[in-house]
């Protein structure tokens, strides 16, 4: 039994469908629900594994001690956000504060950040869509859990990520974000610092696993105590290079650089 | 005998299947009240009628989508019942009999093409344009919306307008002319007033067709949760409640607070076609008085 995050739940079922075609005789069932409802399932044990696209908690670790477990923590992928302009916008990095300021409409003009002088047009996922929620809090919030800044109510909201793209390549006043491996070569992708005083980062498999990368995050899995048997055969073959190719593949950014 | 009871089992499958029209709606008004209602208890008024739409963060303010789907219907109507009506009267009053039997058929081949790639097209070549030739900056506005639902609408349009205005006795016009009108006298004066209820049927029809219409809006219009309230809102991007329902239903936890009020803002949009409906009959229903009080 595998449950948890929605960020995770299709590359989890990827995962297990392509294990379960290895070793016809493991079956895994994968369902989502969020990050949380996954490891209150590993807290009362009624999963084998839980998928989270946050940390454990220090209060969710002590309450799985409470019932006898014990979450070993593995990280199994990385999730890295790019952010994204038109061929022609002539701005190629940007700090945090200033796509915190972009997105949450303090900052209306390109010429604001080094542009032309052109009206900023913000795209964003839908609200339903993962990838939105990390935007929310790791760019537009910074991190701050207090924060209550929210996206300005003028951004558009795409419902793909095709709709990003192609208004992004045809409309020079455009700024959107997407996971890092849905990004085309038809736009140009900008180099983002944690602050002013950090060097300006552009996303790639490397920047991202070395931790330079600001926009991004780690994926994890859970399980109680140290995996043994089949759970642990499988945790070794999601770190295995041809399991971290479907990462790849859906758009997550692999542990190990292929 | 037997040709009783085939009757009598004609005539209650005629009568069943006419009461299943009435039953269905009524199901549809029941659970759409039955899911939506705990919203009133779920969110206050205030919330509600606020001026935000964020529901991941609770803010469950409506306006802005009652506000969006209203400007791009309105829209929409503006392009489509002039045009519509102009092509249903050219093809029932103007164009020969030959060209009748290719135009007719092409407007209802047209009014078959799935509105989803009607949004394609919407993205990659309407948006585009919009932007370029009235130097937006985005083209995925209340515009581009309402231009392609007005073009979704017209189809429905036309072809039931050209069918009323067909169906007015040749008499009418016949007379008209032997009074010494001109043809356009009698099309104007006429034939027009005396389709008028179909008319208003088509007209109402293709309203309907453009307020329900969700996947090419939702391509198009930006999906901006902002109160259309300036003028140049029509240029801005909107967020009808259409799209909001089809962009946010398929996440939502069942019996959340979320879940309920995406089933209030359908209820929300029944009402507003039920009251465009009954509006239409009405207007309807009284000019066929007045028309028989004067021919009494």
């Amino acid at each position: 039994m595998n449950k948890g995050s929605d960020t995770l739940v299709n590359l989890a079922l990827a995962w297990a469908e392509k294990y379960h075609e290895l070793h016809s005789e493991v079956e895994i069932s994968v369902t989502g629900g969020g990050s949380g409802t996954g490891i209150a399932a590993l807290i009362n044990r009624t999963v084998d594994i839980a998928n989270a696209s946050r940390q454990i908690t220090s209060g969710e670790t002590q309450q799985a001690k409470a019932n006898g477990g014990n979450p070993v923590e593995f990280v199994v992928a990385k999730d890295a956000i790019a952010i994204i302009v038109n061929l022609d916008n002539h701005v190629d990095q940007l700090t945090l504060k200033q796509l915190s300021d972009i997105y949450s409409g303090k900052i209306r003009n390109w010429s604001e950040v080094g542009g032309e002088d052109r009206v900023i047009v913000r795209l964003s996922r839908e609200t339903n869509s993962g990838t939105h929620v990390f935007f929310l809090e790791n760019v537009i919030r910074m991190g701050n859990s207090n924060d209550k800044t929210l996206f300005s109510t003028d951004t558009l909201l795409l419902p793909s990520s095709e709709g990003i793209t192609s208004e992004t390549r045809d409309n020079p006043n455009t700024i959107g974000y997407d996971g890092l491996g849905y990004v085309t070569p038809e736009v140009k992708v900008i180099a983002v610092a944690r602050d002013a005083s950090s060097p300006f980062v552009l996303p790639s498999a490397d920047s991202v696993n070395s931790g330079q990368y600001p926009i991004a995050r780690d994926l994890y899995m859970y399980t109680n105590d140290q995996p043994t048997g089949v759970i642990a055969d499988y945790i070794n073959w999601i770190m295995s290079a041809e399991a971290q190719v479907i990462v790849t593949q859906l758009g997550f950014v692999p542990i190990t650089p292929p | 005998m037997t040709k009783s009871w085939n009757e009598f089992i004609l005539d209650w499958l005629i009568k069943i299947s006419g009461y299943s029209a009435i039953i269905f709606v009524a199901l549809i008004f029941y659970f759409l009240l039955h899911e939506g209602l705990p919203t009133l208890s779920e969110v206050s008024v205030t919330n509600l009628l606020s001026l935000r739409w964020y529901p991941i963060e609770d803010y469950f303010g409506i306006l802005p989508l009652i506000g969006g789907s209203l400007l791009v219907t309105v829209g929409a109507a503006l392009f489509a019942i002039p045009i519509g009506l102009c092509t249903a009267i050219f093809i029932a009053e103007v164009s020969p009999r030959w060209a009748r039997e290719i135009l007719k058929p092409l407007v209802e081949i047209l009014g078959g093409i799935p509105s989803v790639v009607l949004g394609f097209l919407g993205i990659l070549i309407l948006a585009p344009s919009l932007r370029r030739i009235f130097d937006l900056p985005t083209g995925l506005t209340a515009l581009a919306g309402s231009i392609l639902l007005g073009g979704i609408a017209i189809p429905t349009i036309v072809s039931v307008a050209e069918d009323a205005l067909d169906s007015v006795p040749r008499s009418y016009r016949d007379a008209s002319l032997a009074l010494g009108a001109t043809e356009w006298q009698t099309i104007w004066r006429v034939t027009l007033p005396a389709a008028r209820s179909g008319v208003l049927t088509a007209i109402m029809l293709g309203i309907g067709r453009a307020i329900g219409e969700t996947m090419a809006v939702m391509m198009v219009t930006g999906n901006a949760p902002v109160i259309p309230l300036k003028l140049n809102s029509i240029i801005s991007p909107v967020r009808t409640m259409t799209a909001t329902i089809a962009a946010e239903m398929g996440e939502v936890a069942k019996n959340s607070t979320h879940y309920h009020v995406l089933f209030f803002i359908g209820l929300v949009l029944f009402v507003i076609s039920l009251g465009i409906n009954i509006a239409a009959s009405a207007a309807a229903l009284r000019q066929r008085q007045r028309a028989e009080r004067i021919l009494s």
